[in-house]
């Protein structure tokens, strides 16, 4: 590993060179009132001076004067909008008379770079990659999407109301793989990147940068920095005790806390379309007007629908408290079971965009104590 | 993974609403082997897509036959395939019956309505003597003696296998059983140390019958039952066929009571 420092006016400087690698630059961005990932081709494209306000149900995008370029927690979509597009056509058939024929549709892959991905970020990938490439079958789609991703992680200083990564074990300081990691530092008048390679790509990347040595005033500000992010999530209100929650939810299947939560949940999928973990998808079938030319279309789909778990005679999941119990079992508990992981990487995504402001940090504390109790 | 494009040979309508196709790749080349068990992908052009288990002798290598009840948009499609329309295939998958585990046993295979599909291609897997077993017993609950699938060829089977039929209602002649499979079930003598037992039905069905055997000491590890969920992908990825931490696509359908009995005790998982 190599490590530098690289000062904010020349962050340009490492867009320009990631650009100029072939890579289409995928980064944070102010739209729509809300902090979100699109297309980067310059620093004026990040949200200087743009935080994020996060609580139940909560989001505003707010001016703050640090001059910082990452100084959010986490953007309103994930990056697993790039990996698993939300809608893909997968095939087109055709029929003439006796004859049908099915085509695959392989659309153009880009050779993307991922800018400002956060640990819990890099952990949810890395969850859909067991999910996508590393099972028995492999999703061809999501697998040719994510092998050439150049990531280029930034540790995060600034977490909302609402993470809890320090309860996942998935943050907020980046552990697991990446192309360059970065820490911004505001220090005084001082504003730099504390940047490090961690690969091949990385490497060759850092050649072109202008770069100066890490002091140890470096290091001490960044551990700081990162101390302090800590800090701010141990002393807010979700932190529980994530040890043994598998167990804890696989013998509360009937917990009255399933009914509680499903008089106030709207069984609406914000919550799965929000996580960046979340994979469930369907598929839609459709043909022209000639009866000729069919498409098949795969989209995203969620636990909470009504005919997600529709066959012969009837949903299995008829009720919101068996579809809420679903998805937050699934995720905290089964998910280990399928995956050897969990689901959850406590960006608290689906905090913020509950219309009802269920907090599932709440809840498991809710199943916690009752379990107690009995 | 995009289909095959398969062909119907053959359209036999097992009664109103119900049919058995066979249907063979267009290129030749297709391989169609199959554990009994498995199911396949089945797409009505512009429709959709379905999973159907294998209903055929996994020896016939002749294309795959499907037995499909019309009911939703794409088995009606499906259903109403005639012969030489095109179809989409795509498949196997999962996992089927465990067939080494019957090996010298008494077998009993209990069947519902159209569970009798993929428990078929056992009863011909079984009947072929590989693995061989000491007794073959079969069970077949239906609603009525008209909905009864293959039944000409399980009375013909009878002559090597026992052969105990029961529906729900019955008009005018019926030497079968009237009433719910549960009944017979009770009555069949069984060896606890020696039986395996295959079920595939309603999950409410093969609710009491579970209870009929375990009452009668079959241990869980002997009892296998075939679950059914929505399936979109067939490959673990679009999660619909979740149940508990199972997605019955890939580690399904057939699972060993043993290993799922906490699953099958809870409702709307």
């Amino acid at each position: 590993m190599q490590e530098f420092v690289l000062q904010a006016e020349h962050l340009e400087v490492l867009i320009q060179v990631v650009r100029s690698e072939g890579f289409q630059l995928m980064g944070p961005v102010v739209r729509n009132g809300a902090i979100t990932y699109d297309e980067i081709s310059t620093a004026s494209d990040l949200p200087r001076g743009w935080g994020d306000e996060q609580e139940k149900g909560y989001y505003r995008v707010s001016r703050n004067d640090s001059g910082a370029y990452f100084a959010y927690a986490v953007g309103v979509g994930s990056w697993k909008q790039f990996l698993q597009l939300p809608r893909r056509k997968v095939w087109e058939a055709h029929k003439k008379d006796d004859a049908m024929d099915i085509l695959e549709v392989l659309d153009e892959v880009p050779a993307r770079a991922f800018l400002g991905v956060r640990s819990c970020d890099l952990h949810a990938i890395a969850i859909q990659d067991r999910v996508f490439a590393e099972g028995q079958y492999r999703n061809e789609n999501y697998a040719r999407r994510r092998q050439n991703i150049l990531l280029i992680a930034v540790n995060c200083t600034t977490p909302a109301a609402t993470c809890f990564c320090t309860v996942m074990n998935t943050g907020p300081k980046v552990t697991t793989p990446t192309d360059l990691t970065m820490t911004e530092v505001i220090d005084h008048k001082e504003h730099y990147f504390v940047i490090r390679s961690e690969s091949q790509r990385g490497r060759e990347i850092l050649k072109q940068l202008p770069l100066s040595s890490l002091e140890e005033r470096h290091s001490l500000a960044e551990e700081q920095a990162l101390q302090a992010a800590v800090q701010k999530m141990q002393e807010g209100p979700r932190k529980f005790d994530s040890a043994g929650v598998k167990e804890l939810l696989y013998r509360n299947y009937d917990s009255p806390v399933w009914d509680q939560v499903a008089e106030r949940c709207l069984s609406c999928a914000n919550c799965t379309m929000a996580c960046p973990t979340c994979f469930c998808s369907t598929v839609e079938d459709t043909t022209d007007l000639t009866g000729e030319h069919a498409e098949r279309w795969e989209r995203w789909d969620s636990c909470f629908t009504g005919d997600f778990s529709y066959i012969s005679g009837g949903s299995v999941r008829a009720s919101t408290r068996s579809r809420y119990r679903q998805w937050m079992t699934h995720k905290l508990a089964t998910w280990h079971d399928q995956f050897d992981t969990s689901g959850c990487v406590g960006c608290g995504r689906c905090i913020t965009w509950c219309p009802v402001g269920i907090d599932l940090t709440e809840e498991v504390q809710r199943i916690q104590q009752l379990d107690k109790t009995l | 993974m995009i289909p095959a494009i398969f062909r119907v040979e053959e359209r036999n309508e097992e009664f109103a609403g119900t049919v058995t196709l066979r249907i063979r790749g267009e290129a030749r080349e297709v391989p169609t082997e199959f554990n009994p068990g498995q199911f396949n992908m089945l797409y009505a052009f512009g429709t959709g897509e379905i999973p159907i288990s294998m209903s055929g002798s996994p020896a016939d290598g002749n294309g795959y036959i499907h037995t499909i009840r019309s009911h939703g948009f794409v088995s009606r499609a499906l259903a109403d395939l005639r012969v030489g329309d095109a179809v989409g295939v795509r498949g196997p998958f999962g996992r089927g019956w465990p067939l080494d585990q019957a090996a010298g046993k008494e077998v009993l295979v209990i069947a519902g309505g159209l569970g009798m599909a993929p428990l078929r291609s056992l009863i011909y897997r079984l009947l072929s003597g590989t693995p061989e077993v000491s007794r073959l017993r079969v069970l077949y609950g239906a609603r009525r003696p008209q909905e009864m699938l293959f039944l000409t060829e399980l009375e013909y089977w009878s002559r090597r296998m026992e052969l105990i039929l029961s529906v729900d209602h019955a008009e005018g002649e019926w030497p079968g059983h009237i009433g719910v499979i549960t009944g017979p079930l009770d009555k069949a003598e069984i060896d606890p140390d020696n039986t395996i037992a295959f079920l595939c039905g309603p999950e409410v069905m093969m609710r009491f019958c579970i209870q009929v055997l375990t009452a009668k000491a079959l241990p869980e590890s002997a009892i296998f039952l075939s679950m059914e969920r929505n399936m979109k992908c067939a490959t673990g990825h679009c999660g619909h066929c979740q149940w508990g931490p199972n997605f019955i696509c890939k580690n399904g359908p057939v699972f060993c009571y043993e290993g799922i009995r906490r699953w099958f005790d809870i409702r709307a998982l």
